[in-house]
């Protein structure tokens, strides 16, 4: 099948990729780009291990062509960390414990990310309902919920970056 | 953080506190590979045909066309496979048959569930497979599904294995593959001395696992005949076994790499795509990867036995159990091995009753195969056993706690099965939550209500090897063939560092594959920390006395004159002379060479767990919908080593046990064709679902291990589904006895009731 | 002399007996006692020479790992339960 160019922008770096028209952004991510760290959990959307940011919104990136990404902006669990140094998500996740086997782990941060990028102080239920469309199976959330008010916490408090250096993204 | 225990860590430096994971940077920077993040050069992809039908002979399979789409590199159906043994081999967690094995793998005379696997491609793209599979042509002669244990028990019922026979039908065909009795006492005059006889029938429906990660396996196989599997498993050494089972290799011919594991739950403990990826690979001498797709999850790999339960128990006015009788049916799926025994052994398990008859029947029907899932067999059976605990408890005038401490087991207490117990930690649980601040607290409001319930599983020792290398720098690394999914490598490398006596961060723990390691047996059963943990305790504890000997070197003196204090050695005689392990690793190359220690075990001592959980809920009468307010689980860890995982473990089930209460179940036609083969459909919690669960670790030591360990894995999802239906039986004066208790279940029961109310006027005065 | 105590299914070939005392140093031993005791016995516990892996064998309240070669002492109490597996 011909494939077409795309550039985008993905992580703050500009990229350039061959994609057919069939597929995902999330296979292009993961077999084209080897940006693994995006999960597969069901490709119909229900489960959000593949959030990621596209222009400033969350989307399940398996529901999402190669070809749409053109000139967008993505950003992707790789994204979040400035080079070694954990952002306040990361860090509150591991200090929560919110993680067990981590496969749901980068579709959280990402969904958390979001969260954070438009509330900075977000309820328990606002929380909750933002993480609906991210299916864990073995926290049973709690851990989650509570790193994710660390992290606000954190990030309300100055320490550490309050978002993560994306460049170019639109709101 | 709100979060409640009682643990303490005495006279630990390490054991009992909460360090970052080891492996958490990787998983929070998405650099942790899982089994579908590997690829190889030249990799080919497979997909596997699965049959439309639930019970079908296969006349005839066709791969001409299919073989001649360009891109097409190998195709494989049943007859490719050779035909295994029809009798149960010790290979993995339990027996397995190889024939009824390799049939699942791929069906070789007739399909016996809707996606049952009939052919697998290899191709050049994943596309090219799929469009292969389309090009298959499959003659089936449809035959009648038999799709409950109800049906299937009948004696007019259709024949799934028409050379399954049981040891008491003789020579007559049958779908009821094993028949266990458990009998203690005298189970008619135990019902004779008992003034108050409950007696209800139960039902639960098929439940998946639910892990976020699908199946996945990439093969190599080389000319020097030796393959390798990458994959996510929690037993790397069963699926070498069982792969070399069903291929008709040796087992040592092929190397199992565990890559991270995204959830198993007990559904990681078998194979499905490793040994076709492997035998593609032979085909073709290039790599296969194979992945599967949620649908295919759901349709073909191991839910757990939904089951047909009936319970009748009887106890005196003061509430002691005199009696029980249980008779159990678990859907085993489409080949033998539902968990029904374990069903059996669980299921009055905490309690001293000295009258017990259970009959435990495991039941073919065309569903999918099960496979172990989270204490298997023993949520559905609490279910049925806890609930009809609760209204004896109700017709007691008891508190449902009191009762079950009235009649709890506890050490010297025969288990229903015979042997007696050892010292166990059950009745702690029921006084943890008596105690807890949610249980004391007052549940206000219409249609609400709170319901507890207990559970029992028993744990696993089995085989683990662990090494422990001391590396120049005074750093150690722990190396243990025990794929982690919850944090394992953490409680590995704390154990490690306990008994060292140095910082947990200066011991890296890694998980290796199984050329690299001894055998080690699943990682399940709640036996890593116990087991696992056991060989790396003593493992490091063989470091120790080696390095009691380089250090007698140095010191001049004779090795049991050397002592061993707080990462530091000394000279009895001379306590001076003193050298830490940082300066002591130095000095290896000049006293002898490097150090390792190792360890085997078959480790004995298990300890069995008990969990007691106490949920409020909420319950919407106009639609059915439940709602959980708040939800407290005790349970006992023995000890907790990593306080923060043992929570997790506990919540996590609690979740699952939530899920399997009042949402999750597999529903089919009448032609038994799945019709919930995705996550919309199959619901399982989401985040807004549940609200924040309070663990509560109690810690009652196991004797039979160096640190008290019990296992903490799969106790926790045993009490929600009783414990939810005690408390909607509270909040709406209903009792459910089907389970899910999902909204139109429930909603059907409540307008039932009312309707009832409306008719007759002794029931709405009882309202 | 050990105690053994019978499975409910095989008691119908032990005249009832749910539990037998036996003379053995090891669980194989105690078998073979039980199986001279009550024909048909051992051949439910038994197969080539190893227990049966649908079988686990309890002994003074411990699930055995060393099989027929376990070792019991002159006052075990020996019990044969269904062999089951974890998640
Ligand atoms: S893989 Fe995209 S939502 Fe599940
Ligand atoms: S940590 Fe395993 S699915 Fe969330």
């Amino acid at each position: 099948m011909a494939k077409t160019r795309i550039e985008a922008t993905i992580n703050g770096e500009p990229v350039e990729f061959l994609c057919e028209p069939r597929q995902s952004l999330l296979e292009v991510l993961r077999d084209v780009l080897n940006l693994t760290g995006t999960k597969e959990g069901c490709l119909t959307g229900d489960c959000g291990a593949c959030s990621v940011i596209l222009n400033g919104r969350l989307v399940c990136s398996c529901l999402v062509l190669g070809l749409e990404v053109a000139g967008a902006t993505v950003e992707t669990v790789e994204g979040l960390a400035a080079g070694t140094e954990l952002v306040p998500l990361q860090q509150a996740f591991l200090q929560q414990a919110a993680l067990q086997c981590g496969i749901c782990t980068p579709g959280f941060l990402v969904a958390a990310k979001a969260l954070l990028d438009s509330n900075p102080n977000p309820s328990e239920t606002e929380i909750r309902y933002a993480l609906a469309g991210n299916l864990c199976r073995c926290t049973g959330y709690d851990k989650i919920v509570r790193a994710v008010m660390d992290a606000a916490a954190l990030m309300r408090q100055g320490q550490g970056r309050a978002s993560s250096p994306m460049q170019g993204r639109e709101a | 953080m709100a979060t409640v225990t009682n643990t303490s860590n005495g006279t630990y430096k390490v054991v009992g506190t909460r360090p970052l994971r080891p492996d958490g940077v990787d998983k929070v920077t998405g650099r942790a590979k899982y089994g579908a993040d590997y690829s190889l050069p030249g990799m080919l992809h497979g997909k596997v045909l699965r049959s439309p039908h639930a019970h079908a002979r296969i006349k005839a399979i066709n791969v001409e066309k299919a073989l001649k789409l360009a891109g097409v590199k190998a195709i494989v159906t049943g007859r490719d496979l050779p035909e295994g043994e029809n009798k149960s081999v010790p290979l993995g967690e339990m027996s397995v048959n190889p024939r009824h094995l390799g049939h699942n793998i791929l069906a070789r005379d007739k399909v016996l569930y809707q996606g049952h696997a009939v052919a697998a491609v290899a191709a050049v793209t994943p596309y090219i497979a799929e469009q292969a599979l389309e090009l298959i042509e499959v003659e089936y002669e449809v035959l009648p599904p038999v799709m409950t244990v109800d049906e299937a028990m009948a004696s007019t019922a259709p024949i799934l294995d028409p050379e399954l026979r049981n040891e008491e039908l003789g020579d007559q065909p049958t779908n009821i593959a094993k028949h266990t009795q458990l009998k203690r006492g005298d189970i008619e005059a135990g019902f004779k001395s008992a003034e108050i006889v409950i007696e209800r029938e139960f039902r639960t429906a098929m439940v998946h696992q639910g892990y976020i990660e699908p199946h996945n396996a990439l093969a190599t196989y080389g000319s020097d005949g030796r393959g390798t599997i990458y994959c996510s498993t929690q037993g790397p050494f069963e699926v070498r076994g069982m792969s070399a089972a069903v291929l008709g290799i040796s087992p040592g011919s092929i190397k199992v790499v565990p890559a991270e594991i995204g959830g198993g739950f007990g559904g990681k403990t078998t194979v499905y795509l490793e040994p076709l990826a492997l035998l593609l690979a032979m085909k073709t001498g290039r790599p296969v990867k194979m992945v599967m797709t949620r649908a295919e999850v759901l349709r073909a790999s191991g839910p757990t036995s939904g089951s047909h339960i009936k319970v009748k128990m009887g106890c005196t006015r003061q509430g002691t159990i005199t009696a029980a009788h249980v008779w159990l049916a678990y859907e085993a799926g489409a080949f033998p091995g539902s968990p029904v025994a374990a069903a059996a052994m669980t299921v009055l398990a905490p309690y001293a009753i000295p009258n017990v008859l259970i009959d435990a029947y495991d039941v073919l029907v065309n569903r999918p195969k099960t496979a172990a899932y989270r204490a298997p067999g023993a949520t559905n059976a609490a279910f049925a056993a806890e609930s009809v605990v609760d209204e004896l408890a109700e017709r007691c005038g008891l508190d449902p706690l009191d009762f079950r401490i009235l009649n709890g087991s506890h050490e010297g207490t025969p288990h229903p099965a015979g042997p007696p117990y050892k010292r166990i930690g059950f009745i702690e649980t029921c006084e943890a939550i008596k105690n807890s601040a949610h249980y004391k607290s007052p549940l206000k409001g219409a249609n609400r209500g709170r319901g507890v319930a207990s559970g029992f599983w028993f744990n696993a020792g089995m085989q683990s090897v662990a090494m422990v290398h001391v590396h120049a720098d005074g750093t150690a690394s722990v190396v243990t063939g025990s794929p982690d999914i919850g944090g394992s490598r953490a409680s590995c490398a704390m154990i490690a560092a306990e008994v060292l006596g140095v910082d947990v961060d200066q011991v890296r723990p890694m998980v290796t594959d199984t050329d690299a390691i001894g055998h080690t047996d699943v990682t399940g059963g709640s036996r890593v920390t116990f087991a696992t943990g056991m060989a790396v305790f003593q493992a490091a504890e063989d470091v120790v006395r080696q390095l009691k000997e380089r250090a007698a070197k140095l010191f001049e003196c004779k090795p049991d004159e050397v002592e061993f204090r707080a990462g530091t050695f000394a000279a009895k005689s001379n306590p001076s002379t003193s050298i830490t392990i940082k300066d002591l690793a130095k000095r290896l190359p000049r006293t002898g060479g490097p150090v390792t220690g190792r360890a085997a075990v078959n480790a004995r001592g298990v300890g069995p767990a008990f969990a007691t959980a106490c949920i409020d809920v909420e319950v919407d009468p106009e639609t059915g919908k439940v709602e959980i307010l708040r939800c407290t689980i005790a349970q006992d860890a023995g000890k907790a080593i990593h306080p923060s995982y043992v929570e997790g473990q506990m919540q996590g089930g609690t979740a699952q046990g939530v899920g399997w209460a009042l949402n999750e179940e597999y529903v089919y036609d009448s032609q038994g064709r799945l019709l919930n083969s995705g996550l919309l459909d199959y619901r399982m919690p989401t985040c807004p679902d549940l609200p924040m669960m309070e663990p509560i670790i109690v810690e009652v030591p196991n004797p039979g291990h160096p640190l008290g360990v019990r296992g903490v894995g799969e106790v926790s999802i045993v009490p929600p589904p009783a414990a939810i239906a005690n408390a909607i039986y509270r909040a709406v004066g209903i009792r459910m006895t089907e389970l899910p208790m999902s909204p139109p279940r429930l909603l059907k029961a409540i307008l039932a009731r009312r309707a009832e109310d409306r008719t007759s006027p002794a029931a709405a005065a009882r309202a | 002399m050990a105690k053994v105590f019978i499975p409910a299914q095989m008691r119908k070939l032990c005249g009832g007996q749910d539990v037998a005392v036996l003379d053995g140093t090891t669980v194989g031993e105690l078998i073979e006692g039980l199986g001279r005791r009550f024909p048909g016995v051992s051949a439910l516990l038994v197969e080539a020479g190893d227990l049966r892996p649908s079988i686990a064998v309890s002994v003074d309240g411990e699930i055995a790992t060393g099989g027929l070669l376990e070792r019991v002492g002159p006052n075990s109490e020996v019990h044969f339960i269904p062999a089951i597996g974890g998640g």
